[in-house]
């Protein structure tokens, strides 16, 4: 079977010959013309003139856009309607696009964008979470709530008690190809879009509503972007409504790519928060109540913030069962980029929130922080969802029991009131902590700190637990086209965008299967709104589990059809005709696929057809907090050991063991690629990557030259990785499990054990912020060894 | 201006080109070669890398981003498209990253392929330096360098050795000096000379490694360009008994090998400066030249107490380097004056260079301090100690070192000495690095300089998982 091998990615061979095109690689017709936006200079106020003369002399500038030019809407919101393409007089951040230059080079646009003069009317911005806090700058009326149990009495009735303050970094995407689009107008108005996007539908929407169009007469196409992360999920709507606008009006091609700079300047990022927290625990660890007030920056417009903030919120128990929890979600309106999506969608800041309570719980109480994990754990699913892949060699052994109080007796639930049915982590963790020699290296990190005055070690082994829907039950849902030519090659198309993930790839190893082919037989397709339409984005880690369904629904129409006209033609039961091994066997008949699809051909079979697939068993109020907002959960564990110097606060990942459920991967070389490379990119958004802006709110990282993103030197020195690799036990496709999210959080492992290295120094709480820059780690280093 | 140089193997005559147009925006728009990709246009990310040969057979990873076409005059360029093969056959280091699912989205790969190209036709097996300026998001790096590792020993395809041994008579034997569209590209120090003295206000280019932000960030219109790519007498290395004299166009890529021998630490600095792709092109002269506060080349090259040779016309000075550097932006060099070159006087190493920043590999120093001293009978007979990102200038620690002079060289005397930091620097705050944290973490690098002499280790990456 084509599912469950390690096939490389599909475009494997194009991406390493440079031939894998991506939209700023397209052939251009002639006559296209080229977008840049001119950047509002300051962060809020109201602009008072634009002089745009010397914009339109500039050499090749065709024409130039403002908010008055624009036909139809002037909105590129993916929810509110509160984000205008070009600024309509008010100024709401540094970067803001203003007015859009259209000339005959990409670089004679950016050259004239440059040439506007701006009068503004100045006003002080709202710049960070206490400003926005003490002006009550928010979105939605107040803060959302989710409560089980009661956590204030809890807490005042627990024997230990802890609380602090923790301020979590946002992080830039940093995809390598930044923001382009390229609208072609066709006859009679209509308009096909190129868009690097995770959700070609929604850029046809926001297209068709600025062209007062039907969405009938906007197609939208994307083969491939080069890394998405959540940042083109609705970060490219602007640069494709743009275009369109623009070729409307010349009657031209136009085409729009970011500059580097630009893109980091205009497009939002992942949120940053302060997480203020309160827990009490008995003396060994188990949290008996906790409280979390989460400050969430989301920048200008409201953009997916509100999702963002409450799936933080449904990752504040990350692994824990918590009987009294209060989760508290301020939603601040700032004068800064509009804060997006990103890889995890707010779980991971919700998750390293309870984190850092466990960290500091086993500080405070000098336990083993794994020991206070695990005596806070839910219990395992009995018997374990998880089957017994690991680090080694398969082996059943491993199933750990669930604790006796707990096990079977009743139900354990999230604090928004989900069972939790699937849990395996007693089990992961165990197998982890015992491959990677967790409690042995424990003792010779203790022993080398001893004798390192300058140097400290740390490891941290942190769980995952994130759980796979969207949150806006709708939008689990994806549609499919599946077409079997006469010669019996394949053509599938469906919703999913790729992006990097493979999702291309797993996608046609389930379609090969279905007919019994290998997945050369499939040819992949271009995701465009012509052939499924009413997508829902790439994201929430949801391509394969959504779209795979779908295909394998397409995919089964036809073959039900195939197999019933050669059932009758054989004078057997169509459940008997099987399609394997690039064979199709009907009674004694044994057909190769060609000749059986071009025999149904022949009969007037159709071999086209539609897949459709919704997501079970969801049921979720936001507002209350109570619901089963998530099919299900996927796990992951990780073992990370670090160095710091105490001289500097250097720092370096010396060590990570990572232990991933992916379900019943259904290509284990893309999950790992894609745990790999999401632990990286966790670890760097905790430890390096650092977002700063200055007093005025002017970006002032927004080149790779000033903001690192983890370089190849940063990998683990040493970096093993493994699947669980058991089956899902919800009915997913072939049981496996969605990767794209989950491992990012397996980074938070990096900065724990970098909390632990920094608690060395001294007998303080380190109260380690994100990202522990060097600078962070030394003055957390000082503060220890002050004992504050 | 006329260039021509070698294309995947074809030769290729340019007349009339611009001469700040980038090889990128040529390759890509201009010719359709749309492998190589542009990720960040200002040299930090490597997805616009490419293979670049000399006539004399040496082949480099450079960013073709802030690579101006006339730099390639006399070469040859391999771009993705010509490191596969002619009829399609894969690199070894192609078929080893399919192998090793080396590509996610596969924006960075041709970058990496071009990279890891090079090193695998140099024989290079030091992957984490070779690659440390290819930026990818996706995979973690991990299957990159399994398929660096997998491709070492594979042999080089002969598609690709045959740029070492190119000469095409309009290539490689050259014209003249060919000035044309305000450019001139000299062929040696003294018809630069000429040049420069004739044209004062003309922008000199040699790696093109910061004046190629100018245009492609700034949008600058350069005026009078001077390329100094082809004065081959710039980029001499004289070493005799008591100095090593490096010319102004010595890139930080050959100074390194020098340095190796005779001052380690500052070769260790050095493979950290930039990426493998900016230490092609970037020359000493070139960061001594523009005066940057935060390079790395002068703090080590001030605390080997270097001099400086510059040149206007036929007149010749040569100064201390720290002195060159007078205030932020402005250095002493009169109009038409250029940096020949500079002269590290030879002496025992008792080098120490501490670079600090964000990310170990290809990041701007918050802190770059590099010590100096000679110890006689356990006290400290003379401190040279120099500093960049603590000033508007690299500036020599004057305080501390006179704290230190004739002191014992002792735990006592670190701790005094350290305090004295806050006479000699008041650094800023920036994205880089707090006020604060430079000023403390400068004072440490004293304490490290200490430590490391004592026999401890004080370095994070010489510790092993």
């Amino acid at each position: 079977m084509s599912v469950a091998k390690p096939l490389p990615h599909d475009a494997a061979r194009l991406h390493v010959t440079g031939q894998a095109r991506y939209v700023d690689d397209m052939p251009l017709p002639a006559n296209t013309l080229h977008l840049a936006f001119g950047l509002s200079t300051i962060a809020r106020g109201r602009i008072l003139a634009m002089d745009l003369a010397a914009v339109r002399a500039a050499p090749g500038v065709v024409t130039v856009l403002t908010a008055q030019d624009l036909p139809f809407a002037n909105d590129v919101s993916p929810s509110a309607h509160d984000e205008p393409l070009l600024a309509t007089g008010a100024v709401h951040y540094a970067g803001q696009p203003l007015f859009a230059v259209v000339a005959v080079s990409h670089l004679a646009a950016r050259q004239a964008a440059r040439l506007g003069r701006i009068d503004y009317a100045e006003e002080t911005p709202i710049l960070t979470i206490e400003e926005a806090m003490a002006a009550n700058s928010r979105f939605e009326d107040g803060p959302r709530i989710y409560a089980k149990g009661d956590a204030s009495a809890a807490i005042a009735a627990a024997p230990h008690r802890v609380e602090g303050r923790f301020e979590i970094g946002g992080q830039e995407h940093f995809y390598l190809e930044g923001q382009a689009a390229l609208a072609l107008p066709q006859e009679g108005g209509d308009m096909v879009v190129h868009s690097s996007t995770q959700h070609p539908t929604e850029v046809q929407h926001k297209v068709a509503e600025a062209l007062g169009v039907p969405m009938h007469a906007v197609r939208v196409e994307i083969r491939r972007m080069g890394g998405g992360f959540g940042g083109k999920e609705s970060q490219g709507n602007a640069l494709a409504v743009a275009c369109a606008v623009a070729a409307l009006q010349t009657g031209r091609p136009c085409k729009m790519r970011y500059d580097r700079d630009d893109d980091m300047v205009i497009t939002g990022k992942r949120h940053d928060f302060r997480i203020d927290y309160v827990a009490g625990f008995d003396g060994q660890g188990r949290l008996l109540g906790v409280d979390f007030v989460h400050y969430t920056r989301c920048g200008w417009a409201q953009d997916l913030s509100l999702p963002v903030a409450d799936r933080a919120m449904l990752h504040a128990d990350n692994a824990y069962l918590l009987e009294h929890a209060r989760i508290e979600s301020h939603r601040l309106k700032t004068n800064t980029q509009s804060a997006t999506a990103f890889r995890g969608f707010g779980g991971p800041q919700g998750m390293v929130g309870i984190e850092r309570v466990m960290d500091h719980i086993a500080h405070h109480l000098g336990r083993d922080p794994l020991a206070v994990r695990q005596v806070n754990y839910y219990a395992d699913a009995v018997p374990p969802a998880g089957g017994a892949g690991g680090l080694s060699a398969p082996s059943v052994e491993m199933r750990s029991t669930p604790p006796e109080d707990i096990a079977g007796k009743k139900k354990q639930t999230t604090p928004y009131g989900m069972e939790v049915e699937d849990f395996i982590l007693h089990a992961m963790t165990d197998k982890l902590a015992k491959a990677a020699g967790y409690h042995r290296r424990r003792q010779a990190v203790a022993e080398w700190n001893a004798a390192n005055p300058v140097l400290k070690r740390g490891l941290a082994l942190t769980p995952v637990k994130f759980g796979i829907s969207f949150t806006l039950t709708h939008l689990n849902q994806a549609g499919a086209l599946v077409h079997v030519y006469q010669d019996g090659s394949i053509h599938l198309n469906h919703g999913g965008t790729e992006m990097g993930q493979g999702l291309f790839q797993k996608v046609a190893q389930v379609a090969a299967a279905r007919f019994g082919l290998d997945v050369s037989a499939v040819k992949i397709t271009a995701t465009d709104t012509g052939k499924v339409p009413n997508t829902s984005a790439t994201a929430a880690s949801s391509g394969t589990d959504l779209n795979g369904m779908a295909v394998k629904a397409a995919c089964d129409t036809i073959r039900n059809r195939m197999a019933a006209h050669l059932a009758q033609l054989h004078q057997c039961a169509p459940d008997d005709v099987r399609f394997a091994a690039g064979k199709v066997c009907a009674g004694e008949a044994r057909y190769s696929f060609a000749e059986a699809a071009q025999m149904a051909y022949a009969a007037r079979v159709g071999l086209s057809a539609t897949g459709f697939y919704a997501t079970p068993k969801l049921e979720w109020d936001r507002i209350k907090g109570q619901g089963r907002p998530f099919f299900y959960f996927a796990y992951g564990a990780a073992l990370t050991e670090v160095v710091i110097d105490t001289l500097t606060g250097e720092n370096r990942i010396l060590r990570a063991d990572l232990l991933h459920d992916a379900g019943a991967s259904l290509n284990p070389a893309l999950d790992i690629g894609q745990i790999e490379g999401g632990y990286v990119q966790g670890a760097g958004w905790l430890t390096m990557e650092e977002l700063v802006w200055d007093k005025a709110g002017h970006l002032k990282t927004h080149a790779p030259s000033t903001y690192k993103i983890p370089a190849i030197s940063d990998r683990p020195a040493v970096f093993n990785v493994a699947l669980w690799d058991g089956d899902n036990r919800e009915e997913t496709i072939y049981r496996s499990k969605a990767v794209g999210e989950p491992p990012l959080m397996l980074g938070i492992s990096a900065l724990m054990a970098l909390s632990d290295a920094v608690a060395a120094c001294g007998p303080s709480y380190p109260a380690l912020d994100a990202p522990a820059t060097p600078e962070r780690i030394l003055a957390a280093v000082n503060r220890v060894r002050d004992g504050v | 201006m006329d260039i021509s140089f070698l294309l995947n193997g074809d030769s290729v005559v340019l007349r009339d080109i611009s001469p700040t147009t980038t090889a990128l925006d040529w390759l890509r728009e201009t010719r359709g070669l749309t492998a190589t990709k542009e990720g960040c246009n200002e040299g930090d990310c490597g997805a616009c890398t490419v293979m670049v040969t000399d006539p004399d057979g040496t082949s480099r990873a450079l960013n073709a981003c802030i690579l101006f076409l006339p730099q390639l005059d006399g070469r040859a360029l391999r771009t993705v498209e010509g490191i596969t093969g002619p009829d399609g056959a894969l690199h070894p280091v192609q078929q080893a990253m399919i192998a090793h699912h080396g590509s996610q989205c596969g924006f960075c790969t041709p970058g990496f392929i071009a990279a890891m190209a090079v090193s695998h036709l140099n024989g290079e097996t030091d992957h984490d330096t070779a690659l440390a300026g290819n930026l990818c998001r996706c995979t973690g790096y991990a299957p990159i360098i399994r398929a660096a590792k997998a491709a070492e020993d594979a042999p080089v395809p002969d598609w690709i050795s045959a740029d070492r041994s190119f000469f095409l008579p309009e290539i490689s034997a050259g014209g003249d000096e060919r000035p044309a569209s305000g450019t001139l590209q000299p062929r040696n120090a003294d018809a630069l000379a000429t040049a420069y003295l004739a044209n004062p206000e003309a922008t000199l280019v040699a790696g093109a490694t910061d004046v190629g932000l100018w245009v492609t960030k700034q949008m600058r219109d350069l005026g009078q360009v001077i390329f100094l790519n082809r004065c081959e007498d710039l980029a001499r290395i004289e070493q005799s008994e008591d100095a090593l004299t490096i010319g102004a166009g010595v890139t930080i890529a050959k100074l390194i090998p020098l340095m190796d021998g005779s001052h380690p630490s500052f070769a260790a600095m050095l493979r950290r400066y930039g990426s493998a792709q900016v230490r092609a092109a970037a020359t000493i002269g070139g960061n001594i030249a523009n005066g940057s506060p935060i390079g790395d080349g002068p703090p080590a090259l001030i605390a080997l107490g270097a001099t400086l040779h510059l040149r206007q016309g036929d007149t010749r000075r040569s100064l201390p380097l720290e002195d060159f550097f007078l205030d932020y932006g402005k250095q002493d060099r009169r109009p038409g004056e250029f940096v020949e070159s500079v002269t590290i006087p030879r002496q025992p190493d008792r080098l120490r260079c501490y670079k600090l920043s964000k990310r170990f590999d290809q990041d701007i120093s918050a802190v770059c301090g590099c010590f100096n001293f000679t110890v006689e009978n356990g006290r400290v007979s003379a401190a040279r100690i120099a500093f960049g990102g603590m000033a508007g200038t690299p500036k020599r620690a004057a305080a501390v070192e006179a704290a230190l002079t004739g002191q014992p060289w002792d735990e006592a005397t670190v701790a005094k000495a350290m305090e004295a930091f806050a006479q000699d620097y008041t650094p800023l705050s920036d994205m880089r690095a707090s006020a604060r944290y430079r000023l403390e973490t400068a004072a440490n690098m004293l304490r490290r300089y200490y430590l490391e002499d004592q026999g401890h280790t004080t370095a994070i990456m010489e510790v092993q998982p």
